[in-house]
């Protein structure tokens, strides 16, 4: 490392360390303003219906029920994506799934107004469910569950080939076929969603638990009618997300329109068992792929195909098609591609981002194919997937672009720790490894704008420095990375830098943390706002014949005021434009990747079927560490998410119901599940990223995933080709091994799905791989 | 959440307001974090609400409200209890302990400075109520091992650190006590 830092890789407390350990820091349910009313929502108790009569009546004749409304006060659609404004914050005309809102009640207490909400009488025809992917390939035997999309409750299509395939598939000296299954799960984030609204001198204010203020505050414009600037929306201390945050949500819709027609504030705290149907989680995804390889394991073409359960409506869903598709290539260096992508409807609760977004399901897949292949040729599978590791500073044949890349680093530092080539083999204990790589943020924002996805401004008087960003600190400690690139470039501490961050009203627009944006482009916004404060103060200084570093930081802050008048500058970050030239290359492009590798070493019983993980080696290329403590933090988490994905969360549905809406039934793993993590961070300094960071939150959770189910085969010779990998299904491979039978639990076949005629590519030319980055 | 159909004949019932219910209200004294106070209480409100919306104790936090997921825990005499699952009635005269008491003025537990300090929080929603629990394994056991903080700490649920850096923190706290 040729640069001295002062803050940037040093292992600090987040910034708000204090209030988050002592109960200070105030979550949305934790506000209780003056007369507030409390909300709660009656919901579909039908996965399909359509609606014949809604009697509020005798609910607003109960004492204290201030207002209820319904779909008709509330008509206008909304939908995170432009393309998919499917939803509405209460439905009048027709129910998708158990759970969609119906009417809303706000009443002086909450059981007044759970007891109204029993009151309203529905009247429903209840349609016929349509609740499994080959069910939505089918003709409805009633009626579709959205009017537009098709045929039948076909909702996306996509089909896109780049380079030769065929060609390539003909080349090649072994060809496989596989299927996979990736059963959906949900967030389950501990705080359950919460909003409180005011309606005060003709302007709304809605305090939320959300990952995404700036688009909550979009559809409140929408479906309010209101201005924005009529509008404010305040991030909430956070008590988790994962995703699934990062709609808006009918319940914050609905307590900024009772706020408006009581003149009251009103507050509605989502019940557990409705954060379960709230979701937008995990898409269960069913993948069929293709691969050819040379006799050296060398990939000569490739074949992807997706169907993906999405749900009663679109939410990031026509995305999260996209990158079932997108990211395979930026791990592997496939010459020639096709990808088929489908997303159906069906009457649950609608799927959308979760941790990893669309790609946890390919990865799995695509890790385990190779893992397969490598068995064909007799080739460790290591060797084989590093045969074909992708190269930094390189082009994808979809056009992504590669900059930095740690993938051979992060491969040799966990295969070494862990002793996977020379560990013993011995029935019932195994070892996988795996790799992924994630985006750093996306790099098209969810609405078509020229305009940057993120900015800082920051203002400094008489010694004190406040930033104001719109990044919603979601637990990640994005506020502790936007403290501590100000105090580095202003030489200050973290704790030295006041923040104002995620409200429309006084914070610059930072466009949310998703897609694992937040280090990248708040962090370069505020590096280029902290750099032109940083001149200003050198400027004073030196025009009064000294240097910087000689005055305190006070001293220089009196200077500059003196000098220049009020203190302020202002950074702003714009993603490079380097998508595709094709419908669909909005989705995959990102300034930079991260990357991971894995080893998972488990006991699994032959008779049982139970496995017990002993230890989990990761190694995440996040480019350089601003907070070496944070990134750890995010591995680790990854890595306990990442295995309650693997071996038991399912968020599975019996006629329309959730089979498990609770936290007990739905399994996740506790403090004795968890096993012990050897976390690696490499730093490959990317050109683009603020002082070389990448991203860290999502990433590292891809590969556990498929190293578990690798590391099944390697201790018990069956594959599980399902997530999750269940003892019921071990058991079940095991005794088809023992019959003689394939040695395998999965999907049998993957149905056919009338994917339009594929839209035909040319890879980018050669000269782009040595196009220099945009220099920061 | 009113997933039930509603019944046809649903506006000639009785509701639920209007069934006769005798308001069972009782006058309660309870010692929380060292200060008691005196409360008139509807007796079937949990010990969870009684402490967020009667007493503006809103460190403890709630994930269910049905006793599964460990958020709400807070100290009854020193042990672990969860306070979705108490009614204020039961606890009189018993010392009740949130989140709120464990800080000695501005001054951190070790506990509290050692999570804050290790990153074993992250969002935070889950750690008043881990941080209550682990304080009552130091109290019982100074120098726990590995297995003995996972199992104290089993029926705390955390969705964001993996529970790694819990652990170190505990362990760390430990430490420093001793």
């Amino acid at each position: 490392m040729s640069q001295k830092f002062s803050v940037i890789g040093k292992p600090l407390p987040k910034v708000d360390a204090a209030s988050r350990v002592t109960g200070q820091a105030v979550y949305a349910d934790d506000m209780l303003l003056p007369r507030t009313l409390h909300c709660r929502i009656l919901r579909s108790p039908h996965p399909h219906a359509r609606i014949v009569s809604i009697d509020t009546s005798a609910a607003k004749r109960i004492p204290g029920v201030q207002a209820v409304i319904t779909g008709a006060d509330l008509p206008v659609k909304f939908g995170i994506l432009p393309v998919t404004q499917d939803e509405r914050a209460l439905e009048h005309e027709k129910v998708r799934y158990v759970g969609d809102p119906i009417a809303a009640v706000a009443a002086t207490e909450e059981e007044i107004a759970a007891a109204a909400c029993d009151a309203i009488a529905v009247e429903y025809e209840v349609l016929e469910p349509v609740m499994s992917i080959d069910a939505a390939l089918g003709k409805p035997k009633d009626e579709r569950i959205q009017d537009y999309g098709g045929p039948n409750n076909i909702h996306k299509l996509v089909a896109l080939e780049f380079g030769d395939v065929d060609g390539g598939f003909e080349r090649a000296d072994h060809v496989r076929e596989d299927v996979f299954f990736f059963q959906g799960n949900t967030h389950l984030p501990m705080e359950q969603h919460s909003a409180i609204a005011t309606y005060v001198d003709g302007k709304v204010t809605l305090w939320s638990s959300t990952q995404v203020v700036h688009y909550v505050h979009r559809a409140l414009s929408k479906v309010l009618e209101l201005p924005m600037n009529r509008i404010r929306v305040i991030g909430a201390a956070h008590g988790g997300g994962f995703g699934g945050k990062t709609d808006p949500f009918a319940h914050e819709i609905i307590v900024a329109k009772l706020a408006m027609i009581t003149g009251r504030p009103v507050k509605c705290t989502l019940t557990r068992e409705e954060v379960f149907y709230a979701h937008r989680g995990r898409h269960p995804v069913l993948m069929w792929v293709r691969t050819g390889v040379t006799r050296d394991g060398l990939i000569t073409a490739m074949h992807f195909k997706s169907a993906l359960d999405g749900g009663a409506y679109g939410s990031y869903g026509v995305a999260s098609t996209f990158y079932t598709g997108a990211l395979q290539t930026v791990t592997y260096d496939i010459p020639a591609y096709r990808f088929e992508g489908c997303r159906v409807f069906t009457n649950k609760p609608p799927c959308g981002p979760k941790r990893g977004h669309g790609t946890p399901q390919p990865r799995f897949a695509i890790e385990l194919h190779l893992e397969k292949i490598a068995h064909d040729l007799g080739i460790d599978p290591v060797e084989l997937k590093r045969r074909n590791f992708v190269k930094p500073m390189t082009r994808t044949v979809n056009w992504l672009r590669v900059t930095s890349c740690g993938l051979e680093e992060c491969t040799e530092r966990v295969v070494k720790a862990s002793g996977y080539r020379t560990r013993k083999r011995q029935p019932g204990r195994g070892m996988g490894f795996a790799i992924s790589s994630y985006l750093s943020g996306a790099g098209t924002a969810i609405y078509w704008n020229d305009m940057p996805h993120s900015e800082v401004q920051i203002k400094v008087d008489r010694g004190g420095v406040t930033a104001y960003c719109g990044a919603m600190d979601i637990g990640q400690g994005s506020d502790s990375v936007l403290a501590a690139v100000v105090a580095e470039e202003l030489g200050l501490q973290p704790k030295d830098i006041r923040l104002v961050t995620a409200d429309t009203d006084t914070t610059p627009i930072d466009l949310g943390s998703y897609s694992s944006r937040v280090t990248f482009m708040a962090g370069n916004a505020a590096l280029e706002a902290a750099r032109k404060m940083r001149a200003l103060l050198v400027e004073a200084v030196e025009a009064s014949g000294r240097r910087f570093g000689d005055v305190t930081f006070e001293e220089a802050s009196v200077l500059a005021e003196a000098r220049f008048g009020t203190l302020t500058s202002a950074g702003s970050y714009t993603p490079p434009k380097i998508a595709g030239p094709y419908k669909g290359s909005g989705v995959g492009p990102s300034p930079a990747y991260s990357y991971s590798a894995c080893v998972v070493d488990l006991d699994a019983d032959r008779r049982t079927g139970l496995l017990h993980i002993n230890k989990v080696w990761i190694a995440h290329d996040v480019g350089r560490a601003i907070n070496p403590l944070l990134v750890e933090g995010q591995v680790e988490g990854s890595v306990y998410m990442g295995l309650g994905e693997a071996l038991m969360e399912e968020q599975t549905f019996r006629k329309g119901l959730h089979k498990w809406p609770s936290m007990l039934e739905y399994k996740s793993p506790t403090f004795l599940d968890m096993p012990e993590v050897a976390t690696f961070i490499v730093e490959t300094n990317d050109p683009e990223g603020p002082y070389g960071a990448k991203e860290a939150g999502q990433g590292p959770l891809l590969p556990v995933i498929p190293a578990v189910s690798a590391a099944v085969f390697d201790a018990l010779g069956i594959w599980v080709d399902e997530v999750p990998v269940t003892p019921e299904k071990i058991v079940e491979a095991l005794r088809r091994k023992d019959k003689g039978e394939p040695s395998r639990y999965g999907p049998q076949g993957f149905p056919d799905i009338p994917y339009p005629p594929t839209i035909k590519v040319e890879p980018p030319p050669k000269e782009l791989d040595l196009a220099a980055p945009a220099a920061i | 959440m009113g997933l039930r159909p509603s019944p046809p004949d649903y506006a000639r019932r009785k509701l639920r307001h209007e069934v006769e219910r005798p308001v069972d209200r009782h006058v309660i004294a309870l010692d929380v974090n060292g200060e008691r106070r005196e409360l008139l209480l509807p007796v079937h409100k949990t010990l969870l609400e009684v402490l967020r919306e009667d007493m503006q104790l809103t460190g403890t936090k709630h994930g269910c409200e049905l006793g599964e997921c460990g958020t709400c825990t807070v100290l009854v005499d020193g042990k672990p209890e969860l306070s979705c699952l108490l009614l204020p009635i039961q606890l009189e005269g018993r010392a009740i302990t949130t989140v709120e008491g464990m800080a000695g003025g501005s001054q951190l537990h070790p506990l509290q400075q050692a999570f804050a300090e290790l990153g074993a929080a992250q969002c935070g929603y889950c750690t008043p109520g881990i941080l209550l629990a682990s304080k009552s394994l130091l109290e019982s056991n100074g120098k726990p091992t590995r297995d003995e903080i996972r199992e104290a700490l089993a029926g705390n649920l955390c969705r964001c650190t993996g529970y790694t850096k819990i652990l170190e923190a505990v362990e760390l706290a430990a430490g420093r006590m001793r």
